[in-house]
């Protein structure tokens, strides 16, 4: 036990911490319940302010995504860690970012904001995260099967700079022309915390999880295969402060899973939704978050891998495969789920990770280096 | 020499774990990296394994000598 201990970095329980009170503040300032962080709502949102989708209720050019990946590039700038990469089965990596992106938003949220449903008491987050622990022990059956989408090489310093450069453009162009963009009157997208708030919460998480190395598939797959509990401190730690803070701000009501805010109790796919996560993210090398934090540190691959994540967002909302949130309106409780574009959509998805899992593997023949 | 460089997490790890296994606990390996990210988790892996780790930086390239 000492020894477990010993090998947690300080600085990944203190990134938990901080990026918990930060959920729980920007929610308590006005970002949708349980959703102070949601890297698949927020990009999903991004997708609709610029009119990608046009489901009317997500739309808002989130400040938080700016800045998880500006503040991960400035810290990476700052530690000498600015090293842009790229080549490693780019088009794999975005298509599987996109799916990634439609089993969370089947089960409504990433890896992140399932966390934070978990510490304000949403149960169905549990069953998603029995769900995302299915999908990471698929993800590393294929590992220890010699997975890999192979090596990444050197690129220009520009090339670093591309999606950190272009959602700062972008977030600025809104701020100073917003009738170019989409905002939601009503619905997730249309509440939200001072936009100067959110960004710096996230400049700030941004570049402490770019330290740390904050993951939420990390954590689950290291302590697996490794017996290396570091990461998976930090996602204890957003759990036990999201929870913390929910009591102290009085918005903890119990553990329950009827009219949880924006979840559904559609339990079997709130737990395939959020397998198709895991599995994926695991593939990936990392989870949402930790895929925005790497295109901050100039990760070419990531930047797609996140451009594959906007399209998944789209088509979500575009051909309705993402989950419709349980509701009450008018004092009737309207029952939300999925419909059956979605479910298609997670089987289709789990299809094409078991595709790009054997291709990718040593299980048909020995790859070439 | 194991060589990792440009491998994303956690590749790095699994083939250090792989060549710890194959090779009954060898007394010395040696990994090429070159990402902070993976000398920390090779490292930590390493320790628990009970290697000593030396780590020698070269054009943003590590060369990571792992002993018992």
């Amino acid at each position: 036990m000492v020894l477990l201990i010993k090998r947690i970095h300080p600085l990944v329980l203190i990134s938990g911490v901080v990026v918990g009170v930060a959920a729980v503040l920007l929610s308590a300032l006005g970002n949708p319940a349980n959703m102070g962080f949601c890297i698949a709502c927020f990009v999903r949102d991004i997708a609709g302010a610029l009119k990608l989708h046009t489901a009317a209720p997500v739309q808002y050019f989130r400040p938080e995504i700016v800045g998880l990946v500006v503040g991960a590039m400035i810290m990476s700038l700052a530690s000498g860690e600015f090293r842009p990469h790229a080549g490693s089965a780019p088009a794999t990596r975005f298509v599987i970012g996109a799916f990634v992106m439609i089993g969370a938003l089947v089960f409504l949220g990433c890896p992140l904001r399932m966390v934070i449903r978990m510490g304000g008491g949403d149960l169905n987050a549990f069953v998603g995260l029995l769900g995302f622990f299915l999908g990471i022990l698929t993800g590393i059956f294929f590992l220890k099967k010699g997975f890999t989408l192979k090596r990444s090489y050197e690129v220009t310093k520009t090339e670093g700079f591309v999606l950190p450069g272009a959602l700062a453009v972008l977030f600025v162009l809104c701020l100073a022309v917003p009738a170019l963009f989409a905002f939601s009157e009503e619905g997730p997208g249309s509440k939200a915390a001072p936009w100067a708030v959110s960004l710096i919460a996230a400049l700030i998480a941004g570049a402490l999880s770019q330290k740390s190395r904050l993951c939420m598939v990390g954590g689950m797959r290291d302590a697996i295969m490794f017996r290396d509990f570091n990461l998976l401190s930090g996602f204890s730690a957003i759990f036990v402060t999201v929870l913390l803070g929910n009591v102290i701000l009085g918005k903890f009501a119990g553990f329950g899973t009827m009219s949880q805010p924006i979840s559904h109790a559609s339990e079997l796919w709130n737990l395939l939704g959020m397998m198709l996560v895991g599995w994926g993210s695991v593939l990936l090398g990392g989870c949402p978050l930790r895929q925005l934090i790497l295109a901050g540190e100039g990760n070419g691959d990531s930047a797609v891998t996140v451009l594959g994540m906007l399209v998944g967002a789209a088509f979500a909302h575009n051909f309705k495969l993402a989950g419709a949130a349980d509701a009450v309106n008018d004092g009737v409780y309207t029952v939300g789920g999925i419909g059956t574009t979605g479910k298609a959509a997670v089987f289709i998805g789990f299809a094409v990770l078991l595709i790009i899992s054997f291709i990718n593997s040593t299980m048909l023949g020995k790859q070439e280096a | 020499m194991i060589d990792a460089r440009g491998l994303s997490c956690p590749i790095p790890v699994v083939m250090v774990q792989d060549a710890v296994k194959k090779g009954n606990n060898p007394a010395e390996l040696t990994v090429k990296v070159d990402a902070r990210v993976c000398v920390e988790n090779i490292t930590r892996y390493a320790d628990s394994q009970g290697y000593r780790v030396t780590v020698k930086e070269e054009d943003g390239e590590y060369t990571m000598t792992l002993k018992k």
